[in-house]
């Protein structure tokens, strides 16, 4: 396990030569606007409407932490990611990498940063090559960016298997030859061949089975103290998030509503989505120890980016929503260990901190499970 | 909708210009003269009628003005000289006049089209219902002997040149045993049973020859449909078996098929050469070839033109025909 | 319950009996595929039972048999290729070998399904109404209109806005969580006395989820109905569940009331997943703790236990039973529980050694 840490510790020793930046964050996401034009039908294909899949999202990722964004689908946290690797190319906004603005660089200037900013898909069986070998697909990325002689690549390659805990031996093997949660360890070991210093998770164990979520979820851990990768962490798991992110936003249709630490946002949660979101997430510890919980039920769907709602884009959904909802688009506020964007903002513990709340929770509730058969 | 068609229509009057400009260049860059070919199929050919002759069909001329021609006898009409002194008055659409019969184009293509028309479209339909048909037997009984011996089958009977079953079955079933009755092409509108009993023959060689391919492929798109969670769905109802293969299954598996369907018709429509040629049909199939044998150049732009178009507008067709076979596909 | 508990003894005894025994019944289930590779057992051994207003959660991974087992109560296995023995009674009616014509009355009537991924689940070329429509008029008399009016009245029932013009869409234009509102209305819309979910909110989000589960627990209130929801997910059957049966390898290895199974685990693999899956409240400092390994194959299952390639704990078996030996599905330590596994005491190791690191 020495061997790939010397080689990390080789290529930073390179990347050394530009000045340290202390103080800067690694990521700094600001005003970040992704839109994708939607066209008429007519001769001409005018340009009729905007899917404003993110509209104005700022955050940051320090060196070496973990951002969770979560949100459900339609929220605008996989364009981010994308926008943020440059999959997409920013409608506007600044996405600083090290201080260097890289939101507007082309193919080629980018290049040197494709190196530090690395992405894990979703999907471990469409995300890999199904022609390719193991070898290849991890490979690939340091024979394009050539920072590893041909005459050590495989040593190379065997060391990352290892690290992702494959058998190094298997590096001739194709993908369909891997389980699930194998293929997303390939996947990994790809994203960590060029030793980035961020990666771009995107529901990188949705697709797993309930056991190996845990394996990959740990290996992700492990690695991120191991070569102090800081991680765009995005998922609409809330529990996965919170075990793995110290610092969590919470988006709802292209806007983040709500910015913190961990304990802020699960614990005091302020802004009603953020109370909603939470309150659906199924609770097994709290099942186990007592009872079911009141829930806070959102209404309807989520509306479409094409055609927000005016102000406050949770207000069609929101209990609280008022007048001023709807005219005034509420900023994001500093309110303790938190930022919030509500205009009625004001905390409400909708999960259990410890198992004397869930007790107090419990008391009243006399749904006992009825059914015994034997 | 009604942009997109016109959209489309644009997109296909260009593609169908720059084919015919392609024509245009490749014939008269070519090596050969057709000048040169008639002049000597008439025995005694000296260099001064050879020069009166390339004057005669125009040939004479450079590419562009021969190009600006074509184009304006088939938006305003032109006149053709047809010998020394004789001009023909060749009106609008004018495709030109055959340098061998001095007939016009258009008249040709107006009475060879019919014949290729009742071959393509009985043809088609016959291999497209027997195909399909046998295809989406095989589906439903999946792994099953019928279904190997028909796929086994089709595979056999598809990988036998197409010219070769014709050739075969015009010799045994109409030459040797006289089991059909004498091909050819008759109008339908002077005779119906003669049409039919003229070409019924080639028909079934069509119909039988290519229907394999569409057995393989309705197979295929069956198969595929009935793994999807819709089937399972439509069984979970509790409807009858035959039920959720046709109107869950085969609604969903036809698209496909009427795709590719949709694109053949368009070659079958451009003339088909080996059945017109074997059974002595007097399509454009036929025609067009003998063009290219006789480097007949307005026969041969006419038949390529009539190809392009029928592409372009079979493209068209098969596309609108989607939206209105799958309803989340929004023409826009 | 007792009354339950006679049940199932009569129904074994005499099929007849069926006023007295639950709703739908499993008995010595055995589902397997033949294959070019070898036989799949994908499911061995099974039995369960659940009654009318009960809801039996099933959980379990990829592979584990949950779904195959209940595909099988609706009899929506292709014969051909599927061997089948054992029983399953749906409102006494035996479902393993009747044939189509018997299956037919059952399905979507006494027995309705919904599914995981209700965009694939529905057709995509016919509205949502003419999908309503058709399955009322399978198993009811009355024109069209009666049955339009029919699934107007059912998507209202289930919450969509607008059930009189929406009645004509087509899935595609619906969202993920009404296309299961839509498909939950189809599959009660001839009051089944027992509906089987199989992972049902999986495609959703967590918002959508619980509203499909408040919904799901509706329909079963209104209708009365027996619900078996399968699922991988513990946190939905923490949601909706009174029974819980976890399944691994295509076998039943632990099965007791949904508070038990999540307060007192008797089975190793229970534990692991458990110990996996991270929670809202739980403590981030620690680490999750992963089953090692991956799911059995089920071509070339284990011998013994087929946990016990991943099972922490064989070592505390003597003499490698674990690996020669498939434990019995024998009681508990407390009441009514059920579980599959050699260890004497799982109780006081859970207490000891587990509790501190899955809680």
């Amino acid at each position: 396990m020495s061997a790939p840490h010397d080689a990390v510790a080789d290529s930073r020793t390179e990347d050394a030569a530009a000045p340290e930046l202390s103080g800067v964050p690694l990521l700094e996401v600001k005003d970040l606007v992704k839109y994708f034009p939607v066209k008429s039908s007519g001769l001409l294909r005018r340009t009729i409407g905007q899917v404003q899949a993110v509209d104005g999202v700022s955050f940051t990722v320090d060196k070496g932490s973990s951002l969770g964004l979560v949100g459900e689908s339609g929220c605008g946290k996989t364009t981010t990611g994308r926008v943020v690797t440059r999959l997409y190319d920013p409608t506007s906004g600044t996405i600083m990498f090290e201080g260097n603005e890289i939101g507007q660089l082309n193919r080629k200037q980018m290049m040197p940063y494709r190196r530090q900013i690395q992405l894990i898909f979703q999907d471990p069986y469409s995300s890999l090559n199904p022609r390719h070998t193991v070898g290849t697909i991890v490979g690939t990325p340091m024979q394009v960016h050539q920072t590893v002689p041909k005459n050590k690549m495989l040593t190379r390659v065997q060391e990352l298997l290892e690290t992702v805990g494959l058998n190094p031996e298997h590096y001739n093997r194709y993908p369909s030859e891997f389980s699930g949660g194998q293929r997303q360890r390939i996947g990994i070991a790809r994203a960590l061949a060029l030793n980035p210093k961020l990666i771009v998770a995107d529901e990188p164990v949705s697709a797993l089975d309930v056991s190996i979520q845990a394996q990959v979820v740990n290996l992700l851990q492990d690695l991120q103290k191991q070569f102090d990768i800081a991680f765009l962490f995005i998922a609409h798991d809330l529990a996965i998030v919170r075990h793995f992110c110290p610092r969590i936003a919470v988006m709802y249709l292209g806007k983040i509503v709500e910015v913190g630490d961990r304990d802020s946002i699960y614990l005091t949660p302020h802004h009603p989505y953020t109370q909603a979101l939470l309150s659906s997430a199924p609770d097994v510890r709290q099942a186990a120890i007592g009872g079911r919980r009141e829930r806070i039920r959102l209404e309807g769907d989520v509306p479409s980016p094409v055609n927000p709602p005016s102000g406050c884009r949770f207000r069609t959904r929101c209990w609280k929503a008022q007048e001023i909802c709807a005219q005034e688009e509420p900023p994001l506020l500093q309110i303790g260990g938190r930022e919030v964007a509500c205009h009625f903002a004001e905390p409400m513990q909708v999960v259990a901190a410890t198992e004397g709340d869930i007790a107090a929770q419990v008391e009243d509730d006399d749904r006992a499970p009825k059914l015994e058969v034997g | 909708m009604f942009g997109y068609i016109v959209r489309r229509l644009v997109a296909s009057v260009l593609v169908v210009v720059v084919i015919s400009m392609i024509v245009f260049a490749l014939f008269f860059l070519g090596p050969s003269n057709p000048a040169a070919v008639i002049c000597n199929a008439n025995g005694r050919c000296t260099p001064e009628r050879q020069a009166t002759l390339e004057h005669a069909l125009g040939l004479d001329q450079s590419v562009i003005p021969q190009y600006g021609e074509f184009v304006k006898g088939v938006f305003v009409g032109r006149t053709i000289s047809v010998g020394p002194g004789a001009d023909y008055d060749c009106g609008a659409p004018c495709l030109g006049i055959s340098f061998r019969s001095k007939l016009e184009i258009t008249e040709l293509l107006k009475d060879k089209y019919p014949a290729t028309l009742s071959l393509a479209v009985v043809g088609g339909s016959l291999y497209l219902l027997i195909g399909s048909t046998l295809g989406i037997l095989a589906a439903k009984y999946r792994g099953s002997a019928t279904d190997r011996i028909l796929v086994s089958s089709s595979l056999v009977f598809s990988s036998i040149p197409y010219y070769l079953v014709a050739l075969l079955a015009w010799l045994f079933l109409y030459n040797e045993y006289r089991l059909f009755p004498e091909t050819g092409y008759f109008a339908v509108t002077d005779n119906p049973v003669k049409w039919a009993s003229g070409l019924l023959l080639p028909w079934l060689v069509l119909g039988f020859a290519q229907s394999p391919q569409y057995a393989r492929f309705g197979r295929g798109s069956m198969v595929e449909t009935l793994s999807e969670d819709f089937i399972r769905t439509a069984s979970a109802k509790g409807l009858p078996r035959n039920k959720v293969l046709f109107k869950h299954g085969l609604r969903a598996a036809i698209v496909p098929i009427v795709t590719i369907f949709g694109l053949d018709m368009a070659f079958l429509l451009a003339g088909t050469v080996f059945t017109e040629e074997i059974f002595d049909i007097d399509g454009i199939g036929a025609w067009g070839l003998d063009g290219i044998r006789l480097l007949d150049f307005p026969v041969i732009a006419a038949t390529v033109l009539v190809g392009a178009i029928l592409v372009v507008v079979a493209n068209l067709v098969v596309d609108i025909a989607y939206s209105f076979l799958d309803p989340r596909v929004r023409l826009a | 319950m007792t009354e339950v508990l006679e049940g199932t003894q009569q129904g074994a005894q005499a099929r007849s009996s069926s006023d007295t025994e639950p709703f739908l019944v499993v008995e010595d289930l055995t589902v397997q595929f033949p294959t070019h590779d070898g036989l799949v057992q994908a499911v061995s051994d099974l039995s369960y039972s659940v009654g009318l207003g009960e809801t039996l959660g099933i959980v379990g991974e990829s592979g584990s048999g949950k779904s195959v087992s209940s595909m099988a109560v609706l009899g929506l296995h292709d014969e051909k290729r599927t061997r089948m023995t054992g029983s399953i009674r749906v409102g006494g009616k035996e479902v393993v070998g009747a044939g189509d014509h018997a299956m037919r009355k059952i399905r979507g009537n006494d027995a309705a399904m919904i599914f995981q991924d209700p965009l694939t689940a529905l057709h995509p070329f016919y509205t949502i109404g003419a999908q309503i429509v058709e399955a009322y008029r399978l198993h009811n008399e009355g024109n069209k209109r009666t049955a339009k009016r029919r699934a107007v009245e059912m998507l209202d029932l289930v919450g969509i806005p607008q059930p009189d013009r929406r009645v004509d869409d087509f899935p595609h234009q619906f969202s993920g969580g009404m296309r299961q509102r839509a498909m939950i209305a189809m599959a009660m819309v001839n009051n089944p006395k027992l509906l089987i979910a199989d992972e049902p909110t999986t495609a959703l989000d967590v918002t959508v989820q619980a509203q499909i589960l408040d919904l799901i627990q509706k329909m079963q209130k209104e209708f009365g109905s027996a619900v078996v929801m399968i699922t991988h997910d513990l946190g939905v059957i923490a949601e909706i569940a009174d029974e819980v049966l976890v399944m691994y390898g295509g076998r039943a290895v632990e099965k007791g009331s949904c508070k038990q199974i999540l307060t007192h685990p008797e089975m190793p693999y229970t534990w692991g997943l458990l110990g996996s899956i991270a929670d809202v409240t739980g403590d981030t400092s620690k680490p999750l703790v992963p089953i090692p390994g991956t799911p059995p194959s089920l071509l070339n299952p284990p011998t013994g236990c087929a946990f016990h390639p991943r099972c922490v704990h064989k070592d505390k078996v003597p003499d490698g039973r674990c690996n020669s030996e498939l434990p019995e599905l024998r009681p508990g330590i407390y009441a009514n529980h059920l579980t599959r596994c050699h260890l004497p005491d799982p109780d006081a190791i859970y207490e000891s050694e587990v509790k501190e690191v899955v809680m």
